[in-house]
């Protein structure tokens, strides 16, 4: 079910929100044994919520009595937090205050069931780095759901929850949305607020939307976006009625295909799927041009340079003294006593470290501690944003004669768990397409544009389509997101369960 | 190519705070050599006048009043949430004197 069929059905009063809010905790009670995609349940609290919210009766917003799930890097002020770390875990880390995010979400009275799977601290591109094991993709239980956002994106496409939140930093949420057959949006950088939300790389976070169709996206944007005095990098543009934008008409839209996404030997059948999805376009009255974006190669590289590096500043905060995983024994933390004397501040931030972090954590802070240090600085990171820039002209560039950029999401379906988890750059390369729009601050949307063919042993596995548009228009990338949909009926289709 | 020593390893281990076991050292020094491998060859793309990139939306400095303000979080509620104990309102850690 979608928001918009849920809010008309609550307001008619033909359901309520507690049965709504119970059907998705069944569901998940049904179906995440299988795929792990919730991985702490705040049940109880939802249904006390819903019930209030079903006694009050307001329905001036759509997300009133909506239940929906938050990745585990969203704060709520009582609802364990983690990061699928243990550096967090140990302690069952509980925030003592909200996430900008989830307040405006819980003043629109949308109802908070779960925390969702991510990779530990969102490095990742699969949930294999989550310390509670990996999100098994809906579509074939032997695939990664995709990362680092996979619970978000498999618990849409379940229908564990209505809608959810993930965080994109390198293609966090589009990946996953396009591995599981769900709508996501990574918006341009600001839009939203990243408060309250675990910070991985400061000058690339965003936290966003995933839903079941487009209009369900421009409902979430619609509350969650605009600016945040707690968060200093938010725009002051006004935020619109995002579901305003949804026409239905991309007559006269202007499309740039950039031929650095369609490259030799990417799948066929993504290729084919993407290709289809433009005839649709042209088809509803959209023209379509071959553009370039020459620095395409290195969007993913300066992506693995200047991420670790603000990965390794903000991973300091980690020292086991304000939160989080502490080596000394339970017994001895009541009293100043004799195991905090046991050994030196050095030696307890080491061990606290090593103990609380995984390895792709601890691999991306060391990259991040070369970049910066002395005598690197300037050929790595620097160098990274140099590229950054001519990264992002050649966005600037292609929007003078476009409207919205398409490309696949990924260059394949979905993989296999643990096929590449051992290969740190075959995971990096994951980004291919999804690093460029982190470069320039653009928004991007991925939504279902097909399925590939089953073969033995594979079940058909969604495609994603990925529309990019200019810095703060997320106007013009929903309203072609939600004509094409309105064309297509990829993303009405849902995986089976026994 | 950078092929990153077991020393450097050790090196930036220590700076980050992280202690690796031996066996560790030998993994990420083959790990990380490959991972600068991948990200060196932006060294290739000419960058002569072109300005660094570090605020994507050109928002300028953004100043706020100086006052306390935001989240309504006690600060009791903040110290609570740490692993060590508390006395009179603060945090006691291990010496950092060794």
């Amino acid at each position: 079910m979608t928001i918009a069929e849920a809010a008309t059905l609550l307001a008619s009063k033909k359901i309520s929100s507690e049965e709504l809010t119970r059907s998705c905790i069944e569901r998940i009670e049904a179906v995440d044994k299988t795929l792990n995609a919730v991985v702490h349940r705040n049940f109880d609290r939802a249904l006390t919520e819903a019930k209030k919210n079903d006694a009050e009766g307001k329905r001036s917003s759509p997300l009133s009595g909506i239940p929906y799930l938050a990745k585990d890097v969203y704060c709520e002020e009582g609802v364990p937090t983690t990061a699928c770390s243990n550096m967090l875990r140990s302690k069952d880390y509980i925030p003592p205050f909200d996430s900008t995010t989830t307040r405006r979400l819980k003043a629109e009275g949308a109802i908070s069931i779960g925390k969702t799977n991510t990779d530990e601290f969102t490095m990742g591109a699969s949930t294999e780095t989550s310390c509670f094991g990996p999100t098994r993709n809906p579509w074939d239980r032997t695939r990664v759901a995709g990362g680092s956002s996979g619970g978000s994106a498999a618990a849409v496409a379940a229908d564990e929850c209505i809608f959810a939140l993930g965080t994109d930093t390198g293609g966090s949420i589009r990946q996953p949305a396009g591995y599981c057959n769900c709508a996501g949006l990574r918006v341009t950088y600001g839009r939203t607020s990243r408060f309250g939300v675990m910070s991985m790389a400061s000058s690339l976070d965003t936290t966003g939307p995933f839903g079941k169709t487009v209009e369900d996206i421009a409902i979430i944007l619609s509350a969650i976006a605009g600016v945040d005095p707690l968060d200093a990098t938010t725009g002051d543009r006004p935020v619109p009625d995002y579901r305003k934008a949804l026409t239905g008409n991309v007559k006269g839209m202007t499309i740039g295909l950039p031929k650095e996404y369609f490259i030799d030997g990417m799948h066929q059948e993504v290729e084919g799927a993407v290709r289809e999805a433009v005839k649709v376009f042209e088809s509803l009255g959209a023209t379509v041009k071959e553009i370039s974006l020459p620095h395409t190669k290195y969007a993913t590289p300066t992506y693995y340079v200047l991420s670790p590096s603000e990965v390794s500043s903000n991973m300091a905060r980690y020292d086991g003294v304000r939160y989080g995983h502490t080596p000394l024994r339970p017994a001895s933390r009541g009293s100043a006593g004799h195991a905090v004397n046991d050994m030196s501040l050095l030696e307890y931030y080491e061990r606290v470290r090593s103990e609380g972090f995984g390895p792709e954590v601890k691999r991306r802070i060391m990259i991040g501690t070369y970049a910066l240090s002395a005598g690197y600085y300037d050929a790595y990171y620097r160098q990274a944003q140099k590229v950054r820039t001519l990264i992002r002209r050649d966005f600037e560039e292609a929007y003078k004669s476009v409207d919205i950029i398409l490309s696949p999401v990924s260059p394949t379906p979905a993989f296999k768990i643990g096929d590449q988890i051992d290969d740190p750059v075959a995971m990096y390369l994951e980004d291919v397409f999804l690093s460029g729009q982190v470069m320039a601050g653009i928004p991007a949307l991925s939504v279902p544009c097909g399925f590939s063919k089953p073969k033995a042993g594979t079940p058909a596995l969604p495609i994603g389509l990925q529309i990019m548009g200019p810095q703060w228009d997320e106007e013009t990338v929903l309203r072609a997101g939600h004509a094409y949909e309105q064309a297509t009926e990829w993303h009405t289709r849902k995986p089976a369960f026994k | 190519m950078t092929k990153l020593t077991q020393d450097q390893v050790r090196h930036i281990a220590r700076l980050a705070r992280l202690r690796l076991r031996e066996d560790e050292v030998e993994k990420y020094a083959n790990e990380l050599t490959k991972i600068l491998g991948f990200i060196e060859q932006l060294s290739e793309v000419d960058t002569k006048n072109v300005e660094p990139t570090a605020q994507v939306t050109g928002m300028q400095n953004r100043f706020r009043d100086d006052e306390m303000g935001g989240i309504g979080t006690s600060p009791d509620a903040l110290l609570h949430v740490s692993p060590l104990p508390i006395v009179d309102h603060q945090i006691v850690t291990p010496s950092a004197h060794g």
